[in-house]
């Protein structure tokens, strides 16, 4: 098939940047939309430009490096799935396809489809992790976990960290990122001593790193390539309440 | 070079321990004065970096990714083995250090493997405690299946993402260091070469992909923990990003580099579906415990599986190896489905794969038990392929998947550059000839958590200590030769693209050093390389500049690398004129097609000292002892 692509170019985070057109001109099936990005690169090196940057690594879904607003949705149409999990089968002969990268104010752009999420580290920093030494674990069987915990901790924890919540959100906000780690560790007994701390830390970071507010829009699960639930975020802010009457506070 | 692998005396199962208590600690008051350097931050590199910061050291962590969680350590799937016994079927530190030298085929070092055995209990117990969701039974203890040609359950699991829980917990231990100030971290900073001062690896050289910034950082001791080079071969499984940069640059500091040619082929993949492919994806082989493996009985058949009858269907590693059958260890059960394909029987439109067929498993377990142990591969192999695995059976070949060689370390994991040390996948590791299903996660964090942080205080304890900044002039030398470099690969402006010459190299590569290798197809690939790389030189068109964020240049650099690692690749696999594990020549078969290994002239590691680019370079040994575990053929009939 033959399509049309509409890229965001900007050269620096301080450049001014603006859609240039691509011709992607025999694309098969099978392909995923990255292979179609490096088609379409190859022809750019081989003509002499500037190969479009995006971001991506394990292609497999997994390892939340890639990311890109299409056709107006984050990953693209198809849901659950992240870009490079996306493929050509999902497009026409003829499509026009517009390819953007993600969009707020804490994610600043550094060069055409990339941009910053080192955001997101600051706010694990905060306190998404449990304190424990290196060799100073009781036996892995001495604290039986019950299943559904086991499996509701799983489920927060497969949060890919991709940033596709914060660019669909109209608030920008990353309280889904955000929730979804602070979930995994609560629903854990070792998370439990930190656990009110950990949400006051985390959210506070989250507000400083220039993430809007929740306004429980809900556009973040829409888009989210691991299902990560915005109940999440109700169960994050119940544990911020508990903080705030108990008097926790972040130091 | 001389290569010492300061294997400590006593009984095996005393020998960690004894050299635990052997070891010379760092007074808590001086930890904070030494510089360690990690380079790389997947599981081995961030279990390092964080434990040497909890430690008291001063830490400084380097990775070409965004963020450390996004390391290739990510990906893995199936699980991670420890020797814990909850399932009481018998297993034990001993039996899971038999199986890894077993599995190995004789080519690892049975120290260091008990040594892994043991340290593999600890693991579990501390990514636990970190909040890894491993999977639980319904009385809440952990859960465990088997994994790859083992006979005993012992494979800890979190659904088809273990890598990527294990990596969260040691990204998350890491992430706590670097607030409490112990660690900085170095995001975006690519190392492209080592410094090497007074015979002491005293630092690296990074290129910060952003800005471009070349600059020299300074420590006491370096650690290299920046994973495998299976994308020597272009299609592999590995993440894009994966590559052999700071290793061949250690090795061309001296740093022997050991067995390069023990590479393995992932028997469970995705066949190639055209020419425009840039990675393969591996379908986690937890799949071969309830799939079954087969292809049509008669070669050219091209019906669909379903008209295909049973009788006419051909489970072949069922047929050949009864008691193993489709759990046969990943060499054979690759090498069994290239013979498959070879002869005729490969299906698939590019006829290029086997069947990997689910039908009797969900009518034995049903739907939901299959969906519930595997759900979330069938999703990502319906995505991939546009068919439904629950209907069709999925069609899979071998990939490139994991490197067993890597940088030659004695039993401190220090390289032959003193002050170099090297962890996870860049090591030569405990794999020997060939890894076994869910060894790589534990031998990663084995050497991260709980071995490294403690060989490398050692030596730090015992060096001399000389603070040194990055004017040194032999740091600045290395500066200059790194700028130099790229300001080369951005001025040739030639015609072909870095992917064009990095898919030409792949192809020589699986070709003449893949699956099977023969000294004629080897001898083909010396003269092919060193003329590709030629052209890579002449012809290549590196578009940018060096001052800014530039992908092409980042290729550019690892694909150069490349080129050069693959001949001492292609030495190694010539060289070793047996077949073991992993390496399979086919001049060295035995009379039912399995690889014949030479005990009496090969029981040992090979490793590589650079003389030059295009030089070959000097072998050396060293000799494998197996006292505890017999020598003898691997047989899974
Ligand atoms: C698809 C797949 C599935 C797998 N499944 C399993 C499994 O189920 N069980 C199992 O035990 N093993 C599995 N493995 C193998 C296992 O995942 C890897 O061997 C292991 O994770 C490697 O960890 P590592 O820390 O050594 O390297 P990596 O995780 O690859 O980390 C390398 C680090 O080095 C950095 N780096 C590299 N080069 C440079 C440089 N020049 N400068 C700066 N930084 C650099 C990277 O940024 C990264 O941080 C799988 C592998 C693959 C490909
Ligand atoms: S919550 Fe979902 S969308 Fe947001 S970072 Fe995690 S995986 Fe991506
Ligand atoms: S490239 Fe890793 S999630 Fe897309």
């Amino acid at each position: 098939m033959d399509l049309t692509l509409h890229v965001w170019r900007q050269e620096t985070s301080s450049a001014s940047g603006s859609f240039q057109t691509y011709k992607a001109a025999g694309v098969s099936d099978s392909m995923s939309f990255l292979d179609m990005l490096d088609l379409v690169n190859e022809r750019i090196t081989r003509d002499g430009g500037d190969p479009i940057a995006f971001e991506h690594d394990c292609r497999e879904g997994i390892c939340g490096s890639c990311g890109m607003v299409i056709n107006g949705i984050a990953h693209g149409p198809h849901k659950m799935t992240t870009a490079c999990q996306l493929h050509m089968r999902s497009f026409s002969d003829g499509d026009e396809i517009w390819i953007e990268p993600w969009r707020a104010k804490a994610f600043p752009v550094l060069k055409d489809l990339v941009v910053e999420r080192a955001a997101f580290d600051r706010i694990i920093q905060a306190g998404g992790y449990i304190s424990v030494r290196t060799g100073s674990a009781p036996d892995a069987n001495a604290i039986a976990v019950p299943k559904p915990d086991a499996d509701l901790a799983f489920d927060a924890a497969a949060c890919i960290g991709c940033g596709a919540c914060v660019a669909a959100c109209p608030n920008a906000s990353a309280m889904l990122f955000t929730a979804a780690k602070a979930a995994h560790l609560s629903y854990v007994p070792q998370g439990q001593t930190e656990r009110l701390g950990r949400a006051a830390a985390m959210v506070m970071t989250h507000d400083e790193e220039g993430f809007g507010n929740c306004t429980n829009h809900g556009a973040c699960q829409e888009v989210c390539p691991k299902g990560i639930s915005v109940n999440y975020i109700s169960r994050l802010n119940r544990d911020l309440l508990k903080a705030t009457l108990t008097g926790i506070s972040v130091g | 070079m001389q290569l010492d692998a300061k294997i400590p005396s006593g009984p095996i199962a005393e020998k960690w321990t004894r050299h635990q208590f052997d070891m010379k600690l760092v007074n808590p008051a001086n930890k904070r004065k030494y510089k360690v350097i990690v380079v790389g931050t997947g599981l081995a590199g961030g279990a390092a970096a964080a434990t040497m910061g909890e430690l008291g050291y001063n830490v400084e962590a380097f990775t070409f990714h965004d963020s450390p969680r996004r390391a290739h350590s990510i990906a893995a799937q199936g699980g991670i083995n420890a020797a814990k016994n909850y399932q009481g079927d018998g297993d034990s530190v001993y039996r899971l250090f038999y199986d890894t030298v077993k599995g190995g085929d004789f080519r690892s070092r049975e120290a260091n493997v008990h040594r892994l055995a043991e340290l593999s209990l600890n693991i579990i117990d501390q990514a636990v405690a970190q909040g890894v969701p491993f999977a639980r039974e319904y009385g809440g203890l952990l859960a465990n299946r088997s994994f790859g040609g083992a006979q005993v359950s012992r494979t800890f699991y979190a659904r088809g993402q273990t890598g990527q829980q294990l990596l969260l917990g040691a990204y998350q231990a890491l992430e706590r260091q670097i607030a409490a100030g112990t660690v900085t971290m170095h995001n975006r900073a690519e190392m492209l070469d080592l410094i090497v001062v007074d015979g002491r690896a005293r630092g690296i050289v990074t290129r910060h992909m952003v800005t471009g910034k070349i600059e020299a950082h300074m420590a006491d001791a370096v650690m290299l923990g920046t994973g495998g080079y299976s994308n020597v071969f272009f299609l592999s499984t590995n993440a894009m990003g994966c590559n052999v940069t700071s290793a061949w640059r250690a090795h061309k500091r001296g740093a022997g580099f050991a067995n390069p040619c023990f590479t393995q082929i992932h028997p469970t993949c995705i066949p190639q579906s055209g020419e425009y492919q840039s990675k393969l994806t591996l379908m986690s082989e937890s799949l071969r415990n309830d799939g079954r493996i087969w292809v049509p009985a008669k070669a050219g058949d091209t019906r669909p599986a379903a008209q295909i009858p049973e009788a006419e269907r051909d489970y072949y590693l069922e047929r050949i190896y009864p008691s193993f059958g489709n759990l046969s260890p990943r060499d054979i059960a690759s090498r069994r489905a290239k013979e498959m394909v070879d002869a005729g029987h490969g299906i698939g439109p590019m006829r290029n794969g086997v069947f990997l067929d689910f039908a009797d498993a969900i009518e034995r377990l049903g739907r939901d038990v299959v969906s519930e142990r595997y759900g979330n591969l069938f999703e990502m192999y319906a995505k991939i392929t546009g068919e439904n695995p629950y209907e069709v059976p999925m069609r899979i070949y071998p990939a490139p998947h994991y490197t067993m060689g890597g940088l030659w370390v004695d039993y401190n994991l220090e390289t032959t550059v003193p002050g170099l040390f090297s962890i996870g996948e860049a090591n030569f590791s405990d794999h020997g000839a060939n890894r076994l299903g869910a060894s790589a996660l534990m031998q990663g964090l084995a050497d991260g958590y709980f071995i490294a942080p403690l060989t490398v205080g050692n030596y730090l304890a015992a060096a001399p200590r000389e603070p040194m900044d990055a004017e040194h002039p032999a740091a600045q030398a290395v500066v200059r030769e790194v700028e130099e470099t790229q300001a080369r690969l951005l001025g040739i402006q030639g015609s072909r693209t870095v992917d064009s010459i990095h898919m030409e190299l792949g192809r020589i590569m699986w070709d003449h050093c893949g699956m099977a290798r023969n000294a004629e197809g080897l001898r083909k690939a010396l003269e092919e390389i060193p003329r590709l790389r030629q052209e890579f030189w002449e012809n290549v068109r590196v578009p940018g500049s060096a001052a800014t964020l530039n992908q092409s240049l980042e290729k550019a650099g690892r694909v150069a690398d490349f080129l050069e690692f693959a001949e001492t690749m292609c030495h190694d696999a010539l060289t070793r004129d047996e077949s073991c594990g992993g390496h399979f020549r086919e001049e060295h078969v035995t009379e039912d097609g399995e690889a014949r290994r030479d005990d009496e002239n090969f029981a040992h590691a090979a490793v590589w000292e650079f003389r030059g680019v295009g030089e070959a370079p000097i072998r050396h040994q060293e000799p494998l002892t197996f006292d505890h575990v017999p020598l003898s053929q691997r047989s899974y009939k």
